[in-house]
């Protein structure tokens, strides 16, 4: 119950300000609402009893990504008070498209099984970060896909580096 | 006996049970009066560092420092605190007022934040996470939000352009940080501080000696305290980041970066140095206390040292130290480290201590000579590279206004 009651609070703290991201006109205030929505995210894994996924997003998203953000637009300050319309002509379609989607989605949710089915119960003394370790590093586990995505970020990496690189004529 | 705080937990646990009270009320109350009473004995230890700072400070320029209120001028913070709650608070115009008075209070309870994971003892501990490490570097990315926010919000450019090198030096330093603190980790074998705490039957700065300073220079970088304070580097920006606080909002950012020093140091005598270990603190865990704070301290003292001792830097030596010198180096001890403990698997503990310090020591003497050999060859290349102050071209006379 108490349990159901700050779920609710966080959901509705994480989508209200997901809303504030594109509405406010001030680049710096949406990328501090955009922090306060990714914020929600990380409790909502709290919620879910995932401290690592909690941690991670608070480190990569917060501290990473939306850090760099500000950066960004802090550099640019001219460009923070955008008296322009905030929507395009084409508003409509996407409207009709993501609602589209999200019907999508809840009749598919609405039939999948995995709602009822209540979870295995974790073996008390089991390190769930362990377990995430072996598993995305053995043969059996993910392995592939977390090679791939590593050779992925390092080719992001080497790319940056080429762009940045200053050529000596 | 010995351990008063859990006494007095389920002591009061029993009274609330007894008035009827659910068993997750009592639960939450005692959980919340932990946290009131850590932050409070906290932030009075804080008032004690405003002192300590200023007479170490002192004894360092060869002053006396504050001697004129009690003895050794310990009631000085106090009037210090009177001082700032009724100096007027200002607002400067055009800035952004939620922003601007979130960011002290970001500032100063991040670092509070943290104390949640450290265990001041083996029964007192506010929460043994398993990913305690990885807390550590989620808080620390929130507190240099506080410096943007507090950086952006104040409509100055002093203030941004602080804020700028501050987000520039924490970004950079974020990663050999979490690389040296990775390597605790490997030896632990587990992510929570109690558990690498107790896995310090050796303490980690006899098996990670390099990792240990690799950890100290990016927290002194992280807090932003000389030679790594150009985010508030007086001869040039004035103030940074918090030029336009006046006030207790000033004194927060202040008590701030105070017991973040303290909170670095308590973190590093926890992850190198065996936290609350130490004779008898099994027993008395209260004397687990005491080691903490004692090992903590010698920290912070080391922290004022080469803040009083060093120079600061240029924001290109900053980041070409960060990335050309502590990255490298970081990553390969992180990955000589789990090669060696793969290969020393079944070895008694004196070798594999022994081979793991002697595996640091010749790292750190290769470093040396490479970088020998690199000012050399600079050297060699060339030679007149250093600067040299010269005398001005210009006969000043001239400009001397005549009478």
């Amino acid at each position: 119950m108490v349990m159901q009651i700050i779920f609710m609070i966080v959901a509705v703290l994480t989508l209200g300000s997901a809303v504030m991201v594109v509405t406010v006109r001030n680049l710096v205030h949406a990328a501090l609402w955009l922090i306060l929505a990714l914020l929600g995210v990380a409790i909502t894994f709290a919620l879910l009893n995932a401290p690592f996924f909690t941690v991670v997003q608070v480190v990569i998203y917060i501290g990473a990504i939306s850090i760099l953000m500000i950066f960004a637009i802090m550099l640019t300050r001219r460009v923070k008070q955008d008296t322009g319309r905030s929507v395009n002509p084409g508003w409509w379609l996407a409207a009709f498209l993501s609602l589209v989607l999200f019907a999508g989605l809840l009749w598919m949710f609405s039939t999948w099984s995995g709602f009822s089915t209540t979870l295995p119960e974790l073996p008390a003394g089991v390190d769930q970060v362990r377990e995430l370790g072996v598993a995305l590093v053995s043969p059996n586990g993910y392995v592939l896909p977390f090679e791939v995505a590593s050779v992925l970020l390092l080719a992001a990496m080497i790319g940056a580096i080429v762009v940045a690189w200053e050529r000596k004529s | 006996m010995g351990d008063p705080i859990s006494s007095i937990g389920n002591w009061l646990e029993s009274i609330l049970l007894g008035w009827g009270l659910p068993a997750g009320l009592v639960s939450a109350i005692l959980a919340l009066l932990g946290v009131v009473v850590l932050c409070s004995f906290l932030l009075i230890l804080d008032i004690a560092l405003v002192w300590v700072e200023r007479k170490v400070v002192a004894r360092f320029q060869d002053r006396l420092g504050p001697n004129r209120l009690g003895p050794f001028g310990l009631i000085q913070p106090v009037a210090d605190i009177i001082k700032l709650l009724i100096k007027e608070d200002i607002t400067p115009l055009g800035a952004d007022k939620v922003i601007y008075n979130l960011a002290p209070i970001m500032s100063l309870a991040t670092v509070l934040l943290l104390w949640a994971v450290i265990p001041l003892a083996p029964t007192m501990l506010g929460a043994d996470v398993n990913i305690a490490v990885l807390f550590i570097v989620a808080v620390g990315a929130l507190g240099s939000l506080g410096v943007i926010m507090a950086g952006w919000a104040s409509n100055n450019k002093y203030a941004l352009l602080g804020a700028f090198r501050s987000v520039a030096q924490i970004i950079s330093y974020e990663v050999p940080m979490v690389i040296a603190l990775l390597i605790p980790v490997l030896l632990a074998r587990s992510m929570g501080l109690q558990a690498i705490v107790g896995a310090q039957d050796v303490w980690f700065i006899f098996l990670a000696p390099l990792a240990a300073v690799i950890f100290f220079i990016s927290a002194i970088a992280e807090l932003g305290r000389a030679p790594f304070d150009i985010n508030e580097a007086e001869s040039e920006i004035v103030a940074g980041f918090h030029i336009e606080y006046t006030g207790m909002k000033f004194g927060l950012f202040y008590a701030g970066e105070l017991l973040h020093a303290l909170t670095v140091s308590a973190l590093l005598s926890t992850l190198f140095l065996g936290g609350w270990r130490g004779p008898f603190a099994e027993q008395v865990p209260l004397l687990g206390v005491f080691y903490l704070l004692a090992k903590a301290f010698i920290i912070y003292y080391v922290i004022m040292w080469v803040r009083y001792s060093f120079p600061r830097l240029r924001i290109d030596q900053m980041l070409g130290f960060s990335w050309k010198f502590l990255t490298p180096l970081a990553l390969v001890l992180l990955i000589v480290t789990a090669i060696l403990d793969k290969l020393l698997v079944g070895v008694s503990q004196p070798v594999y201590a022994g081979s793991m310090l002697a595996a640091n020591v010749i790292i750190a003497l290769a470093t040396i000579q490479l970088l020998r050999s690199y000012a050399q060859l600079r050297r060699k290349r060339f030679p007149d590279d250093r600067p040299v102050a010269t005398a001005p071209e210009a006969d000043f006379k001239e400009l001397v206004v005549q009478e």
